[in-house]
């Protein structure tokens, strides 16, 4: 449904896309999940026909996103970033605007936007601009999909949301997909990268890999330890300062240690520990998560 | 010592409770997590206790002084960063330093040997020169961190400051956080990112307009039964009735 191959674009010295492939196939969500800065929007107003790459050519439901830009438009949602919706007008009033823009009626494609437009209906009367994040949110994507799109295009949805409204998005994306969309959606929250079906790790512009979570899960190439133990500061930089560490940071109440296969064990790590004073030190093996993942990528790249 | 006391401090906006009687303590050197879901009272909470706005109802008190009568006083023996107003963009390194610095008063004499002292700390020296605006987001946060702490305040405030940063970055600014708790500044900070919460010492969460717990983030995963700060929070903020405005 989604197609890229070779996409690169420039801004003067900055190079903020690098070659880019991927595909995303229809009933798909694909994550693009990488920090501020990574390339993530330029490579969302690319497909959307916003932006011209510089190089790499990019279809959507097999039509270019050069030559048939106007009817790909009639063929996608978009959901930027920044909240784009008009504050002045209501709830309702967005709704109608949109699908008068894309010459249909709310009323044609109601069943498509049903599940979500419930939610808001209540403030069908009040303007956009007075709606709460979590509602402003799901007011722009019954926008974004009031036309019935084929793909759905979501630039950062759920940044600075709360996780409570994190959750209730990612729900709707579900029955979305189900619907046969094809979703493509960048979020810099690692921890979403589960709910999709496959994602990209993106950083300065590259993809590091692509690959289901679980995938990209399984190939993380160290031996992982949970460390847990008061004083959690001065024992950060003690693990630090062990030989034969790969890398060591604080993931919420433990710190994730990496280490070569056959290194450390557990039991020896538990030792060297106890042996610096640490003695409540507890340490518990574990499987990578994707954040533990980028940061061994990212690292992995900027040091070759 | 208490850095930070408030005793059933509300603000009303017409009929609109957005901080409902909320009394709780923050010690000097401790870091404190302020969660919340969007609406639930966080930031008018966090704005009255900077001495930005005025309380309808309760007392309040910053670094010693009255949030509500001394709000000058409170507004100089505090830091504040947000990841919304942080740093001049046009302006250099230097010149942003110089500029928080002057505006709180640190003399000038100091200023140049400290601004040297600490772009060496976080081995950014050959920045001093460059344009805010041209670093990465990841060094702007940080940058905008010890601007806030330049003057040594007694307390910080930080509205959710490591949106949209790549994880190894936030968690280097938590370092950051650590070093100045370890100085004996107080930490008061906003998040989203659960996993933070569990760095602070203690937290407390927020719910339509009250404290709906409060403890550390042990205590509170053993209350709520949760194996994250995560599955504390969702239990707790799934109890919300009202949403955000």
């Amino acid at each position: 449904m989604i197609e890229a191959r070779g996409i690169s674009k420039s801004y003067g010295i900055v190079q903020a896309l690098k070659g880019i492939d991927f595909e995303v196939g229809a009933g798909e969500i694909f994550g693009v999940i990488g920090p501020d800065g990574a390339g993530k929007t330029t490579l969302f107003r690319i497909l959307t026909t916003l932006l011209l790459a510089d190089e790499g050519q990019a279809t959507v439901d097999g039509l270019d996103v050069i030559r048939d830009y106007r009817r790909i438009r009639n063929r996608i949602g978009y959901m930027p970033g920044r909240f784009s919706l008009y504050q002045d007008l209501t709830v309702q009033e967005n709704l109608e605007f949109f699908a008068t823009v894309f010459g249909t009626t709310v009323h044609e494609n109601y069943e498509t936007i049903r599940a979500i437009y419930v939610q808001i209906e209540p403030f069908a009367k009040r303007r956009a601009g007075a709606l709460s994040g979590g509602m402003k949110q799901k007011l722009a994507l019954c926008c974004a999909l009031v036309h019935k799109p084929r793909a759905l295009f979501l630039d950062e949805p759920t940044t600075g949301v709360d996780p409570v409204s994190r959750k209730e998005f990612w729900d709707m994306l579900g029955s979305l997909k189900a619907q046969g969309l094809a979703i493509m959606v960048s979020t810099p929250y690692m921890d979403e990268a589960g709910l999709c079906d496959r994602i990209a790790l993106i950083r300065q512009g590259e993809f590091l890999r692509i690959d289901s979570t679980a995938a990209i899960v399984a190939a993380f190439p160290y031996g992982l330890f949970a460390v847990r133990g008061a004083r959690k500061y001065q024992m950060l930089t003690d693990l630090r300062s062990l030989p034969g560490i790969r890398s060591c940071y604080a993931f919420g109440d433990s710190h994730h240690v990496a280490v070569p296969d056959g290194s450390w064990t557990a039991g020896t790590l538990t030792t060297a520990l106890h042996e610096t004073g640490y003695l409540d030190a507890e340490v518990q093996v574990i499987t990578a998560s994707v954040e533990d993942c980028f940061m061994d990528l990212a690292e992995t790249v900027s040091t070759s | 010592m208490s850095v930070i006391i408030a005793e059933n401090l509300t603000k009303r906006f017409g009929h609109f409770m957005a901080v409902d009687q909320v009394s709780f303590q923050v010690e000097a050197g401790e870091i404190f997590g302020f969660l919340g879901a969007n609406g639930a009272g966080k930031t008018t909470a966090m704005r009255m206790l900077c001495g930005l706005s005025k309380p309808s109802g309760g007392r309040g008190k910053t670094a010693g002084f009255d949030i509500a009568r001394q709000p000058d006083k409170v507004k100089a023996s505090i830091g504040y960063m947000s990841q919304k107003f942080a740093l001049y963009e046009d302006l250099t390194v230097r010149e942003n330093i110089r500029l928080y610095a002057g505006i709180y008063g640190v003399k000038s004499a100091l200023i140049a040997g400290r601004t040297d002292e600490l772009l060496r700390e976080l081995d950014f020296l050959s920045e001093k020169n460059s344009l805010v605006r041209k670093l990465p987001l990841g060094w702007k946060q940080k940058l905008a961190f010890s601007v806030a702490v330049f003057h040594e305040p007694k307390v910080v405030f930080l509205d959710e400051p490591t949106g949209g940063v790549d994880p190894a970055a936030r968690r280097q600014f938590w370092e950051l956080i650590y070093r100045a708790a370890d100085r004996g500044i107080t930490v008061f900070v906003t998040t989203h990112y659960m996993d933070e919460a569990e760095y602070c010492n203690r937290v407390s969460i927020m719910v339509d307009g009250r404290i709906e717990a409060l403890d550390t983030p042990q205590a509170l995963k053993t209350r709520y039964d949760g194996a994250t700060m995560q599955d504390v929070f969702h239990t707790l903020a799934r109890k919300a009735t009202r949403k955000a405005e």
